[in-house]
């Protein structure tokens, strides 16, 4: 436990002398310039992690909603097996498909591929934790607004997941705390950038992949500026999990 | 029970919207469908994209030593032999601390401040990026190993396998503690009860009876951190050397399947190249499927039996 506590310790006191004002709003500056900031990472993190909430967060709250809702059905067998070796599957892997899929035909490393990439990661996570808040909802309730007329979609669309609201969101924060930190399927898909970058057909930089590229490059300049990156990373996934943590201690599901 | 209320029964059938009602079923229908679709998918173009590299080499592929990508000899023995060192000597260092940890939080401290403080923290750095462990590890790990290697007299390479297994130990400790955890927890109390009314001491009653009932437990928790040591990419890529030899010893450098997917995979030119990096990967998953669906299911067939 306590090399775990130490490494995090280590990251912030060697961080924390690192970041500024500038640090945050400006681009990178060349190998021997001095200043320089890590804006256009966050920028690209920022960007990635909408573009991969956007398809997954909908289909997985949509997908996790079926498996609830049709426990002994063949497909949610099926679903909750994929499910679990989507979870398990190495996100290089994955890296290596959005490369197949959306690299290749698009002719060109993109924001977009390395967001789809992530919203693959990001999807397991929101099947299940949907599913399980979802079980957790009591049938009555269910059988309650039917029993008023309401029909079945409406009964789910407003009745059962604002019941089980807080334990879905934390299902998505966990998994944008989760994906915001991936490397591995960045590397072959948004590549990485060294300019500000606002479209998403671009190769767009994020903050792991900035740490990994500074942190294995020769010149000590460019691993302060990792470790300034490293810092922002840490203390932006730490407060997630955090609020998660508030989030759930605060509304949970219980009836 | 929805699948009695949302029958296609004639009353339910004339209500109005019942348009949209269809459509919602067909959306969430489709979506669990998506996600088996993705997986198929994934798993067959893998195996399209790795066809020219398993019909040029065959089963050679996976026993061949060298890897050298200008002569367009593929071998991933390599790698195989680096996953498969790194993994197990992750696993043999972080086994006795997680199964510490464990049994404190499970078995003796259940509640309290400080069992709920580990149990807290564990979570918490279990959700910290990878590429932070392999920074911290390519930092101030390497130079300790590099001392350590100059103390007993080898190469000070200061990266390689033994330093790969060290970060990959510290990342899977929190993880396969929480598992042990849990599979502590559910050792029925009447078991224990009945142990301690014999006059078993609290340590025998931990070693004699609540370890063997949650053997197969804690094996399935070994198992899945084992399946995440296997995938681990970023901490290993920045600490292992890329070495694409066989290693010789525990020190030298040398490379894991996911590592040289992610060193070569940009600059992988030529079919053949490509097709046997993506074979890897193929593997990879392959691999981490099967432990991963064997670790899942004993932990089912236990909370079921639980």
């Amino acid at each position: 436990m306590i090399p775990l506590l130490l490494i995090v310790f280590y990251i912030i006191t060697n961080g924390i002398s690192s970041l500024s004002w500038t640090f945050l709003t400006e681009i990178p500056t060349p190998v021997g310039e001095k200043g320089g900031g890590i804006a256009n990472a966050m920028v690209g993190s920022f960007l990635l992690v909408i573009i991969a909430g956007i398809p997954s967060i909908p289909l997985g709250i949509a997908a996790g909603v079926y498996l609830s809702e049709h426990k002994k059905s063949k497909l949610a067998y099926w679903g909750r097996l994929a499910t679990e070796v989507l979870q398990g599957t190495p996100s290089i892997v994955i890296g290596i498909m959005a490369y197949l899929w959306l690299v290749v035909p698009m002719g060109g490393f993109s924001a977009l591929s390395g967001g789809i990439a992530l919203g693959i990661m990001m999807l397991p996570m929101i099947i299940r934790t949907t599913e399980e808040t979802l079980n957790l909802v009591p049938d009555s309730l269910k059988e309650a607004s039917l029993a008023l007329g309401v029909p079945y979609y409406r009964t789910i669309l407003r009745v059962i997941l604002p019941a089980g609201l807080s334990g879905i969101m934390t299902g998505v924060l966990i998994s944008v705390a989760r994906i915001a930190g991936e490397t591995a399927p960045l590397l072959f898909t948004a590549l990485g950038n060294a300019f500000m970058n606002w479209n998403i057909m671009k190769p767009v930089n994020s903050l792991p992949v900035l740490i990994y590229n500074y942190a294995t490059s020769p010149y000590p300049e460019w691993h302060r500026v990792a470790w300034g990156a490293s810092c922002v990373l840490v203390v932006f996934v730490l407060t997630l999990n955090l609020v998660v943590r508030i989030i759930t201690r605060r509304w949970k599901v219980q009836f | 029970m929805a699948n009695l209320l949302v029958d296609k029964t004639d009353a339910l059938k004339r209500y109005p919207g019942q348009r949209r009602e269809s459509a919602f079923q067909k959306t969430i229908f489709l979506s669990a469908l998506a996600v088996v679709v993705l997986l198929g998918g994934i798993f067959v173009s893998l195996f399209l994209y790795s066809l020219p590299s398993i019909s040029a080499f065959g089963l050679s592929f996976l026993f061949g030593k060298t890897w050298d990508p200008v002569a367009r000899t593929f071998g991933a023995l390599p790698f195989l032999v680096g996953t498969l060192l790194t993994s197990f000597f992750a696993l043999l260092i972080s086994v006795p601390f997680s199964l510490a940890i464990s049994i404190f939080t499970g078995e003796y401290f259940r509640e309290g401040i400080l069992s709920a403080f580990l149990k807290n923290v564990t979570e918490l750095l279990a959700g910290i990026p990878s590429i932070i462990y392999g920074f911290w590890a390519l930092f101030v790990l390497a130079p300790v190993v590099r001392n350590l290697q100059t103390e007993i007299g080898s190469f000070p390479y200061g990266v390689g396998i033994f330093t790969a297994s060290l970060i990959l130990s510290v990342m899977i400790i929190p993880y396969a503690a929480s598992i042990g955890r849990e599979v502590i927890g559910l050792v029925p109390s009447d078991v224990k009860e009945a142990a301690y009314s014999l006059g078993a001491t609290r340590q025998e009653v931990v070693t004699k009876v609540v370890l063997p009932y949650a053997r197969s437990g804690i094996m399935a928790g070994i198992l899945l951190a084992l399946g995440r040591a296997l995938g681990e990419t970023m901490a290993v890529t920045m600490v292992i050397g890329n070495s694409s030899l066989l290693p010789r010893s525990l020190f030298s450098p040398g490379n894991t399947m996911a590592s040289v997917i992610a060193n070569e995979f940009t600059e992988a030119t030529g079919r053949l190249y490509l097709s046997s990096l993506i074979e890897i990967g193929l593997l990879l998953f392959l691999v981490t499927m099967t432990i991963n669906i064997m670790g899942k299911y004993i932990i089912k067939q236990l909370t079921v039996e639980g």
